[in-house]
């Protein structure tokens, strides 16, 4: 490990004590020759405690000057063990979990889990709940997006969007509030359906929200898209191709930003999202810029989705009218002896899912979330596994930054959009 | 019982998937059996010796094309039961999904790696071994990854281990405290080589300043 040494010429007068000033006036260092440069590699250790990992990310780099040769990220500092947890649950328990797996985007996590149940079940939910799921989930994509966007203008040395962002995120947060009674542990849905019906005027909420972020943005964009601080940091670093994406796994936003237009909404649909009319911004190079244009474009393209969503939201019943599912109504449970049997099982034993499995991708906001459930009959699962798209994205970091220089490895991480509540789960 | 909730169930496979025809002709014995799950989710059980040669097969073949791999994971039913790994893929070029069941039994919890076909395996793997114990035959980088890498209480997933981990939180606390964690700090050093463990030690000498660089 070679150091510089620095030496300061210092005299010394009896009367003014020390002086430190050199003979020029200045206080210079000078160099000293180096003895023999050594051409031993460093290590650094960024995390788990470090504001531009994102949360308890550990990655150790060797260095060679100030370009990477190794990256080995450390993860597990967050490990909840969320999926042993599930074992030990209802099905309808585990829903309180799922939010706090990503709660950067709780509600996509809280309708992925019930999506999968329900597969398995065959339990088919209303039209109603369709839109209302399908709102949350967009609505939580942005919520998603806009904090990813507040801190990789912070990792690439902005500072005013993410101002913007979190004002704007802020409202989402209203409005998780106003639905579901908490900002970030939602807990919104539950097998059948949701926990409640929208309440009055929240839609119009959603709807004042969209109509008004892509200003925000627009904004966001002026400061960052030609920024030349930003294109320098951006352009280039972090390459991955498209086939690379794919053997690596890569999903969502960064597996389009390197030309795969692989989106599960458009792919694999659900909740009918074949019928409504939305693009999917593709990028072209795979670097960190082209991962910032998707999430941003990937933000618009949710506020059209949600204006149709809004647009077509059906009256009707929010549930699915199964006692064996959904609790009867409290006027059923006395009137009603079944009513009341079945209240008494749900509530007692919990739901009962029938032998079997599934395995249920959604297109997350970070990528593919898949749930996979399974189950032996019992009102508990034998298995509960999140295929976590951070964590599979954070895989690639090595490959992305070796041979990049050190300042490349903040932004790298930036661009890849982890949440370390669902990689460590 | 009302028409809503309907049991998909279990069974023989009535229709069938277009990876699945070609796979018994070409690795006979090997594919074990088929199902289909939650109505259109379609599993096959596969010889665990025959894994790598399968899953290279589906990848590659031009009619399969199975070129992401969603997930690795294993499941343990518990009470003695051979473990399962199971492979989520997907194809892109055809739009399709499989999934790859391989039967482990508990005396024999090992399979190939899969890491040189797809490198998602790698901490997909990686997690595995650390959840369930099964090791990989020829992965690059066997180590846990979630739990510490001294973590000596076995591997939590397993349907054997209790919620609250084997000791209780006293004796857990009197061995985090006796145990010396700089014998497994895990930092990876030397130049493109394998990953070791490098003891504490000489990393800390390493960081230390010699005796007669230092400036005084």
């Amino acid at each position: 490990m070679s150091r510089r040494t620095l030496e300061y010429e210092v005299s010394r007068t009896p009367e003014l004590g020390m002086d430190f000033r050199t003979r020029d006036g200045l206080l210079s260092p000078t160099e000293l020759p180096e003895p023999e440069l050594g051409s031993e590699n460093m290590l650094i250790n960024i995390g788990p405690q470090h504001p531009a990992t994102h949360g308890v990310l550990r990655l150790v780099l060797e260095l060679d000057g100030e370009t990477v040769v190794r990256c080995v990220p450390h993860i597990g500092y967050l490990h909840s063990s969320f999926e042993k947890l599930g074992e030990y649950r209802d099905w309808n328990q585990i829903v309180t979990l799922t939010d706090r797996i990503d709660y950067l985007a709780p509600l996509i996590y809280n309708c992925a889990y019930v999506m999968a149940v329900e597969k398995m079940m065959g339990v088919e939910v209303t039209e109603r709940c369709k839109v209302v799921r399908v709102i949350c989930m967009e609505l939580d994509r942005i919520f998603s997006h806009l904090l990813w966007l507040g801190t990789w203008a912070i990792d690439v040395g902005a500072f005013t969007p993410f101002l913007y962002a979190f004002q704007e995120r802020e409202r989402v947060y209203r409005l998780h509030d106003a639905y579901t009674g908490a900002r970030i542990t939602t807990s919104a849905t539950r097998i059948g359906g949701m926990m409640a019906d929208l309440p009055p005027g929240w839609t119009e909420g959603v709807r004042e929200f969209v109509n008004t972020l892509p200003r925000t943005l627009d904004e966001i964009e002026t400061l960052l898209s030609t920024n030349g601080i930003h294109l320098g940091r951006t352009l280039g670093v972090g390459v991955i191709s498209g086939k690379d994406a794919i053997n690596s796994g890569l999903s969502g936003p960064n597996l389009r930003a390197s030309g795969v237009p692989y989106d599960l909404r458009k792919d694999r649909p659900y909740y009918d999202y074949e019928s409504y009319d939305f693009e999917v911004p593709i990028g072209e190079h795979g670097d960190c810029y082209d991962r910032y244009l998707v999430r941003l474009e990937e933000m618009r393209q949710s506020c059209h989705l949600l204006h149709q969503a809004l647009d077509r939201l059906p009256d009707g019943p929010i549930n699915v009218d199964d006692p064996r599912v959904v609790l009867p109504s409290k006027t059923d449970c006395m009137d009603d002896m079944e009513s009341m049997i079945h209240h008494f099982k749900l509530v007692m034993e919990g739901v009962k899912a029938p032998v079997g499995e599934s395995y249920f991708p959604i297109e997350g906001s970070k990528g593919e979330l898949g749930m996979y459930v399974v189950s032996d009959g019992g009102s508990k699962p034998v298995r509960w596994r999140i295929r976590p798209p951070s964590f599979v994205n954070l895989s690639v970091i090595s490959k992305l930054v070796e041979g990049s220089l050190l300042a490349d490895v903040i932004v790298v991480n930036a661009s890849l959009d982890i949440v370390l509540g669902e990689i460590d789960r | 019982m009302s028409e809503l909730v309907r049991s998909p169930g279990v069974g023989p496979a009535s229709v069938e998937h277009p990876a699945i025809i070609p796979l018994r002709e070409r690795f006979g014995d090997a594919v074990i059996r088929h199902e289909i799950v939650a109505g259109d989710e379609h599993v096959v059980f596969v010889d665990p010796a025959a894994i790598l040669k399968i899953l290279q097969w589906l990848k590659e073949s031009p009619d399969q094309r199975y070129d992401f791999l969603s997930d690795v994971t294993a499941v343990d039913y518990g009470g003695g039961r051979p473990i399962q790994v199971v492979y989520q893929l997907f194809s892109m070029p055809h739009c399709r999904a499989l999934r790859v069941k391989a039967e482990l039994p508990l005396s024999q919890l090992e399979i190939d790696s899969v890491v040189p076909l797809w490198d998602t395996a790698n901490w997909l793997e990686r997690e595995v071994y650390d959840m369930f114990g099964i090791s990989f035959r020829g992965h690059p980088d066997p180590r846990r990854i979630l739990m510490p890498e001294d973590y000596g209480e076995g591997h939590p997933l397993r349907k054997d281990f209790p919620l609250r981990g084997r000791f209780s939180r006293a004796e857990q606390t009197r061995q985090a405290l006796a145990g010396a964690p700089e014998d497994h700090l895990p930092v990876e050093s030397g130049t493109g080589g394998e990953p070791r463990i490098v003891p504490w030690q000489e990393i800390h000498a390493a960081a230390q300043v010699p005796a007669d660089e230092s400036d005084d």
